[in-house]
């Protein structure tokens, strides 16, 4: 049964110069190579394109159709985008993905980093801490989401009570106040995802080579100087990595937003994930949900995109 | 795309990290400025460490406390009597026993399915060569850019048309084939040395039976990694469950205790937390007794979520 070496040799003399058997024994192997292949990937392919293929080439279909409650759908074209740019409440949605996007990144990108250099050093218990730090991450969005409500809580809540004690005579309304409810969600959200980059930059931080470190210690290089000129650069590939899934992570952000403040008060947290979910899934407007999801793949798929592209220039 | 994969460095820096036990180091002093370094980092961390842990610890000692003495002025942070009561009630006053019944068959089944369809599929990826595989890997990876919540209306119809909404194998099939478990899997088996598949294939061995008496048995600490983060994502899932799961009889932990908060007011928070504590636990034990695995399995490629 060497059905695979047989392609690699297949693979690899091209220039002796195949006999018209070989070939066509080569080519039964290939197809053989296929068969094999195909069978290992397609339990999981046929689940994969039913359940996430399918449904991204339908959206589009469906985002130009007034598809409604009674599965009927009627062809619009471009009519749900047009309602889209004019709606107030998608554009409060996508300014406030933007504005919680524009907080929750470098805050987590820093306090994860400021975190994972912190534990690389040779400090007592850092080893306990290591993996204690990403056990916000694996709890469950509703835990943190009530517990939090309730310490965020302006009059009865720990947090306004350590604020006061401090000498704030006023703290802020948090969860009730339509300007400090997505700051409030945003610290949530760093506090539990922060672990899990920290991980990812601790990762990084091992493949940093400690000769560099020496050397640049012996050319009179500081902390700071060898932070910016030793550390970072090396560590390009994983802060790549955690930008690009920290954006994705942003502009999707949703269950922690619906069970804390269910997008108020107001509309102050509203954020395009729980548009789509409205629209769909308690007014039954699939298809003008489905031109808002729309906006939101497009809006992942350009930034991804984009980052890519920076990052392959600057390495280029 | 690859620079969407964690770099194989970066993974065999994390073996050292789940591995590693506290390094010893040398005499405790130190310059002036060293020490002064190394008070501010016990500070900082110190502080981390009160921030990180302080809502969990305040979650169970409001479990213990009396409905009013949650929202006592000023706030107290150990119950004045401990009412443990409170756990009893939850549990005979609430469906929990269902609630807890169907996450753990979601959980378990999800698992299973994943990780078997996850490696098999891996397996196919990684060593078997084939037109058309690496352009479908590609599409595979691209998948995780785009995310969920942008396509979960045209999938709730489909399931709907498959006539599964509304029942637990909506969230059986909803989660048990994702992408990645196939990246996992693939990342891992790509470390395996091709030279064992190739004698083994010598010694007149299938493909299937690489797979089944080879790859599996060496890759036990990345099913595991995945196992592990399978589980846990499938019991702390709210999102899946809110829309496909109607029925109160369905009903997942996480549906069962989002449904107890009403009202701030006709809660009884204690209870409340006392049945958030509960769901807490599983997941707190699974990630003691796994957390090397977490620390790996979450890094080589944390794309799910």
């Amino acid at each position: 049964m060497a059905t695979t070496t047989a392609t690699d040799i297949a693979g690899t003399d091209v220039a002796v110069g195949p006999s018209p058997s070989l070939r066509r024994r080569r080519s039964r192997l290939a197809r053989r190579n296929a068969l094999i292949g195909w069978s290992f990937i397609l339990p999981n392919f046929l689940g994969f394109a039913l359940l996430t293929l399918v449904p991204i080439v339908v959206l589009f279909y469906m985002s130009m159709t007034n598809w409604n409650v009674f599965g009927t759908a009627n062809w619009v074209g471009l009519a749900n985008f047009q309602r889209l740019v004019g709606d107030g409440s998608f554009r409060i949605a996508l300014f406030n993905t933007l504005y919680y996007s524009v907080l929750h990144i470098p805050l987590t990108f820093v306090v994860a980093l400021g975190l994972a250099l912190l534990l690389n050093s040779k400090l007592r218990g850092v080893a306990f801490f290591r993996t204690a730090a990403f056990f916000p991450y694996i709890t469950s969005i509703v835990a943190i989401a009530i517990v939090w409500n309730l310490l965020f809580s302006p009059d009865y809540g720990p947090i306004n009570e350590i604020l006061r004690a401090f000498g704030f005579a006023n703290p802020p309304g948090w969860l009730t106040s339509s300007d400090w409810a997505m700051p409030a969600v945003v610290i949530v959200s760093t506090w539990r995802d922060m672990g899990y980059y920290m991980i990812l930059f601790l990762a990084g931080l091992q493949t940093v080579p400690r000769e560099l470190h020496e050397a640049a210690r012996m050319d009179g290089a500081n902390a700071i100087q060898r932070f910016f000129n030793v550390t970072m650069p090396s560590l390009r590939p994983t802060t790549f990595f955690v930008t690009v899934m920290l954006t994705i992570n942003s502009f999707k952000i949703f269950d922690l937003i619906l069970v804390m403040t269910e997008g108020g008060p107001g509309q102050s947290t509203l954020v395009l994930s729980q548009f789509i979910y409205t629209k769909g899934f308690e007014e039954s407007q699939f298809g003008y949900a489905s031109a808002a999801s729309v906006a939101l793949f497009f809006l992942c798929i350009t930034v991804t995109v984009a980052q890519f592209l920076a990052n392959k220039r600057r390495s280029a | 795309m690859t620079g969407l994969m964690v770099p194989i460095e970066d993974r065999r820096g994390l073996r050292k990290l789940a591995d590693s036990e506290p390094t010893p180091r040398g005499p405790r002093s130190g310059s002036p400025l060293k020490r002064v370094g190394r008070f501010a980092g016990y500070t900082v961390l110190i502080v981390a460490a009160l921030a990180l842990f302080a809502p969990f610890i305040w979650m169970v000692m409001s479990s213990l406390k009396t409905a009013n003495e949650v929202f006592s002025v000023p706030v107290t942070w150990f119950p004045e009597i401990f009412v443990w009561n409170n756990y009893v009630q939850i549990w005979t006053n609430s469906d929990m026993l269902t609630w807890i019944r169907n996450t753990m068959f979601l959980s378990i089944v999800v698992t299973f399915l994943q990780v078997l369809t996850g490696s098999f599929a891996a397996y196919g990826f990684a060593r078997i060569r084939f037109p058309g595989r690496d352009a479908l890997f590609l599409v595979y990876i691209g998948t995780i850019a785009v995310p969920w919540q942008s396509y979960m209306i045209p999938q709730f119809i489909l399931m709907s048309e498959l006539k599964v909404s509304n029942t637990l194998w909506s969230i059986v099939l909803l989660q048990a084939f994702g992408a990645f478990g196939v990246f996992l899997m693939k990342q891992f088996y790509e470390t395996i040395p091709e030279e064992l598949s190739e004698a083994a294939r010598l010694d007149g061995l299938s493909e299937y039976g690489i797979w089944r008496r080879i790859m599996l048995p060496l890759s036990v600490p990345a099913l595991a990694s995945l196992g592990l983060l399978t589980f846990v994502n499938t019991w702390n899932d709210y999102l899946g469950p809110l829309i496909y799961l109607r029925d109160p009889n369905l009903w997942t932990v996480q549906l069962g205790l989002k449904s107890f908060v009403s009202n701030l007011f006709d809660t009884n928070y204690a209870l409340l937390f006392a049945g958030l504590t509960i769901s807490v636990i599983p997941i707190a034990i699974i990630f003691l007794v796994g957390q090397k695995y977490f620390v790996e399995g979450l890094a080589t490629s944390g794309m799910k979520g």
